[in-house]
């Protein structure tokens, strides 16, 4: 039978089943299918807290989003066309995000008088007509699913287990989508069950086939590859990208990498990806506690490693205090933190932008830290690289501020050359200097020297209480006090020349309002300026990568254009800042949802300000 | 004793550079001036401990004293070696880090009993327990010192201090019980006046592979004057102190008329030598694998020091954490060569796009 082909620019797919049907590992199939494929893609993971809810409830539901398209795009998307809903709980969680028209593709299978009951369903929508204003394609996927699998040596509950990939393989025809990748998965996932991997790869080709034959799907689509720079890409996501930008770091400077790490949402996965590096020389160590593993960087440190430390925003609450004695002892260390949605325990899978406060005061004393974020899943990589940089050429712990939606989201990355990577110069302070002084500063960064253990001659204690200018010998001395807290801000605060200033992206050059963000929101806010800009609006963008210190230049941008919106998934902490340090009226735009802004909303706030003029 | 421990070169210090200079003890000392109470059992700990180094003939920029805070704390100011003075209770924390990345340096935690067992307790069980290569000097003077005298988890049930003047409620720990339970492979008890013992403990610490918890019971002159006086007195001392010695009968008592034997529930008892058969008297075996001995051992101590075990309760060979940890990195790089960035970063699944 052969089938209307249709062009799209770009489609939006979410994939929602409990958490138990493998919606995760089939959207990241999916994804690794459209990225090989050459479309620009971003995708957003969104799942429960709990390991395994129970199953067929709403708080069991599990999703991933996927937006790919034949030109760049910022975002996973506002709301999906097509959402492929495993049972009755990923439908009714899921059905409110889908837009009239749009495509529905529903397990019938899994719509039983019991499982409907549980999330309370009085009747079956697939048949109540309360679904009629959405293309439905109601499929018993569970059931083709078994039958396609009569042959195969494995229990019922495998062959049912294997729908996913049944789904996987009708998307996949659906949209075009190259199969060797996922193939050639499936065959290392299950190596070592050689049934069970032929019974996914059945699955997947009978859902390819059923595309293929059925009356059911009239069309199928195509999306071209988007025109990108040419060279070799790959699909990361922002906790892998942060891995390898600290392995890079490592072999860039030559130090040892040494992570001490104490599991946590949504962080833990740089954890486990760094202590698959060990041939790198990369240490990890998993510590009984967050206030141990940054104890044990920041000692690791001492003796000349690069420390880093890896968490969550409850993580850097343990941590603070040790943070306050990098800052005193003046030692490089890296502590990164992956943002989850607080207080307390708050939403430990949801995103939030809710720890820029705590990062920036968050401890006693005047406590000054560099803060660094990465706008997007890819750019972990380079913000860690660059976070790896100022802490080791100021000797000054630096912040890392990722979050939940960069840490599990993912984009297509063009790998880059390793020797256009920058180098880190740990410049150790030579053996044998007489009359050595640990607290002797570089008079153009402020840097002290870095004298590890081992060095002949410069045996030297530091700690916590304050030190002599210079010698770095305990001093009660007022003056002296004084001195050093503003030599140790001081040496911050010159970070800023060291950075690059903030660009200003407007096109027009007629813009009047500012629309400026830090962190994730970087892709909502950039779809919500072309939308803006396409509808005829002029707005200026810019976006802060550096929190602490801030690019010299910021001030003069603010002041620039009659009105600067700041959208931040918080209650207004950049605003804070920057009503504090440079006097400007900012407008917020604050949603704490635990999911990244819509494009449309933003679109609405920046034109509602522009309207506003 | 050592040999035995560091015969197969995979002793703690076989990878710390050696030095052929000739070291005193006052190659140790720092020009800062030590601000401990005058009379303060600090200062024997710190006069014993720089005598005792040159004997290791060890690099001095190959040493590393960290420490947490309490007037304990202020140790590494004092010596002429690298030194870290931390925060509160996390120097096992950060000397972990240090002795798991440079196997070349001796590292040495100093901390109180309040820094090591309250605030810190965390940290030190589980140091003992990974047997990482630090040599951790708890020096106990059943108080807070530094804080100006508040009771600490190791004071007697009962004592009154500024924070508990009606007397205080808890329970105290043992240290040596709560070592020998965290799986410490190397647990002894000394004492700050006794300078001989002292040094002949830190000597067999020092060569330990792993983590070596020495607790050194040390007077406060100023908050718990006279805390160990029965240990210290001439009159009684002999008869209370059980100076323990590996492979040797557990006899004491001024004129050796004491001695151990086991009891029920794989307890000791305190029976007089010419009671019993000498077959019944214990032999001290610190190398035993079973733990149950030196946690017996550990369970004479008693408020009023009536009997009070000192010197090496435990001494056992297990694989130190960083030496695994380095092993795991070697076996890495001889597995699968050592690390390719470009490789890493195409990893996985790729494509190329042609311009
Ligand atoms: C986080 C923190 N809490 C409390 C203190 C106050 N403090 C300093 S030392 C100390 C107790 C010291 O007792 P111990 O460890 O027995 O040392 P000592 O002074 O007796 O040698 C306390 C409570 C501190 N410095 N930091
Ligand atoms: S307070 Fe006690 S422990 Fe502290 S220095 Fe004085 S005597 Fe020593
Ligand atoms: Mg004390």
């Amino acid at each position: 039978m052969t089938k209307q082909v249709q062009q799209l620019d770009r489609v939006i797919i979410r994939f929602a089943g409990d958490s138990g049907d493998g919606m995760q590992l089939t959207g990241d199939r999916f994804t690794q299918e459209t990225a090989s494929f050459g479309n620009d893609l971003s995708t957003l993971p969104n799942f429960p807290a709990e390991i395994r809810a129970p199953a067929g409830t709403l708080p069991g539901v599990s999703s991933f989003q996927l937006h790919f398209a034949d030109h760049d795009i910022l975002t996973p998307g506002d709301a999906p066309n097509v959402l492929v809903a495993m049972n009755p709980a990923a439908l009714k969680a899921n059905i409110g995000d889908l837009p009239r028209g749009g495509d529905l593709i529903v397990n019938t299978d899994e719509f039983t008088k019991r499982n409907l009951a549980k999330v309370g369903y009085a009747t079956n929508p697939v048949e109540d007509g309360s679904l009629a204003e959405y293309r439905v394609h109601a499929l018993p996927l569970t059931s083709m699913t078994v039958g396609a699998l009569t042959d195969f040596d494995i229990s019922k509950k495998d062959a049912e287990r294997a729908k996913n990939m049944f789904a996987l393989g009708l998307l996949s025809w659906l949209y075009h989508r190259p199969t060797e990748g996922t193939l050639a998965f499936l065959e290392r996932k299950f190596a070592r069950k050689p049934d069970i991997m032929k019974a996914n790869i059945a699955a997947f080709q009978a859902g390819w086939n059923y595309g293929e034959t059925t009356e059911a799907f009239s069309v199928q689509y195509e999306i071209k590859p988007a025109v990108q720079p040419a060279g070799l890409y790959r699909n990361i996501t922002g906790n892998v990208a942060l891995s390898y930008g600290l392995v890079a770091a490592g072999v860039r400077s030559g130090l040892p990498v040494f992570l001490g790490s104490y599991p946590i949402t949504p962080a833990s996965d740089i954890l486990h990806e760094l202590s698959k590096h060990k041939r790198f020389g990369v240490r990890t160590f998993q510590a009984e506690d967050e206030i141990a593993a940054i104890g044990a960087a920041l000692g690791a440190s001492f003796g000349g490693s690069l420390g880093v430390t890896t968490t969550s925003g409850p993580g850097i609450a343990l941590k603070s205090e040790t943070i306050g004695l990098a800052v005193s002892t003046e030692l490089p260390l890296l502590v990164i933190d992956v943002q989850r949605a607080g207080p307390s325990t708050g939403l430990p899978t949801k995103t939030e932008q809710a720890d820029l406060l705590q990062v920036m005061y968050g401890r006693n004393g005047e406590a000054p830290v560099p803060i660094i974020a990465p706008q997007s899943p890819s750019d972990c990589f380079d913000a860690a690289l660059e976070a790896a940089r100022i802490a080791v050429k100021y000797r000054t712990p630096v912040v890392l501020l990722s979050d939940g939606y960069l840490a599990n989201g993912s984009e297509p990355w063009r790998i880059p050359d390793v020797d256009s990577l920058p180098t880190i110069d740990p410049d150790f302070a030579a053996p044998g200097q007489e009359g050595f002084q640990p607290f002797k500063r570089d008079p153009e960064t402020l840097a002290r020297p870095w004298a590890v253990p081992g060095t002949a001659g410069l045996e030297h204690r530091i700690g916590g209480l304050e030190k002599a200018d210079g010698s770095g010998n305990i001093s009660y001395d007022p003056t002296n006090h004084d001195t050093m807290t503003r030599l140790r801000q001081a040496k911050i605060d010159g970070i800023a020349n060291d950075i690059a200033p903030l660009t200003v992206d407007d096109p027009s050059g007629q813009a009047r309002v500012l629309v400026l963000g830090w962190g994730c929101t970087y892709g909502s806010i950039a779809a919500a300026v072309r939308r803006v800009r396409s509808a005829g609006g002029h707005i200026a963008q810019a976006h802060l990568r550096h929190l602490n210190p801030f690019p010299a230049n910021l001030g003069q941008v603010l002041r620039s254009y009659d009105k600067v919106v700041v959208p931040e998934i918080n209650l207004g902490q950049l605003a804070l800042l920057l009503r504090g340090k440079y006097l400007v009226d900012v407008i917020g735009y604050n949603r704490m949802r635990g999911l990244p802004f819509k494009a449309e909303e933003l679109a609405g706030v920046i034109q509602d300000v522009i309207d506003s003029e | 004793m050592s040999e035995l421990h560091n015969g197969n070169g995979h002793g703690a210090l076989s990878l710390v550079p050696k030095t052929d200079v000739r070291q005193t003890a006052k190659d140790f000392k720092t020009d800062q001036e030590v601000r401990w109470c005058p009379g303060c059992g600090d200062y024997a700990i710190l006069a014993a401990v720089q005598s005792f180094l040159p004997e290791l003939g060890l690099r001095r920029e190959n040493i590393c004293f960290v420490s947490g805070i309490g007037c304990s704390s202020r140790f590494p100011y004092y010596m002429n070696t690298y030194g870290f003075h931390s925060i509160h209770g996390r120097a096992p924390a950060i000397a972990t880090g240090l002795a798991a990345s440079r196997p070349d340096l001796s590292v040495w935690v100093v901390t109180g009993d309040g820094d090591a067992l309250s605030i810190g307790g965390n940290h030190l069980i589980h140091a003992l327990r990974r047997n990482i290569n630090l040599k951790i000097l708890l020096f106990n003077n059943r108080i807070y010192g530094l804080t100006k005298g508040q009771y600490s988890p190791t004071s007697e049930v009962g004592k009154i201090t500024k924070s508990t003047p009606m007397g205080s409620l808890d329970a105290p720990f043992n240290p040596i019980s709560l070592a020998i339970g965290a799986e410490g492979t190397f647990v002894a008890r000394t004492i700050d006046s006794d300078r001989k013992h002292l040094q002949s403990v830190l000597r067999a610490a020092a060569q330990h592979n792993g983590t070596a918890l020495v607790e050194i019971y040390q007077n406060c002159n100023i908050f718990n004057d006279g805390a160990f006086d029965p240990l210290k007195d001439p009159e009684v001392r002999d008869d209370v102190t059980i100076r323990l010695e590996h492979g040797q009968p557990i006899v004491f008592g001024a004129d050796g008329g004491k001695a151990l034997r086991r009891s029920g529930f794989g307890a000791f008892e305190v029976v007089n030598v010419a009671d019993v058969d000498p077959s019944e008297i214990v032999v001290h075996d610190a190398h035993h694998p079973d733990p149950s001995l030196a946690f017996a051992l550990s369970r004479l101590d008693s408020p009023a020091f009536e009997h009070t075990p000192i010197g090496i309760f435990r001494q056992v060979e297990r694989p130190s954490y960083d030496e695994q940890m380095r092993a795991q990195l070697d076996e890495a790089v001889t597995g699968q060569g050592p690390g390719d960035l470009a490789a890493l970063l195409a990893s996985g699944d790729t494509w190329r796009i042609d311009g």
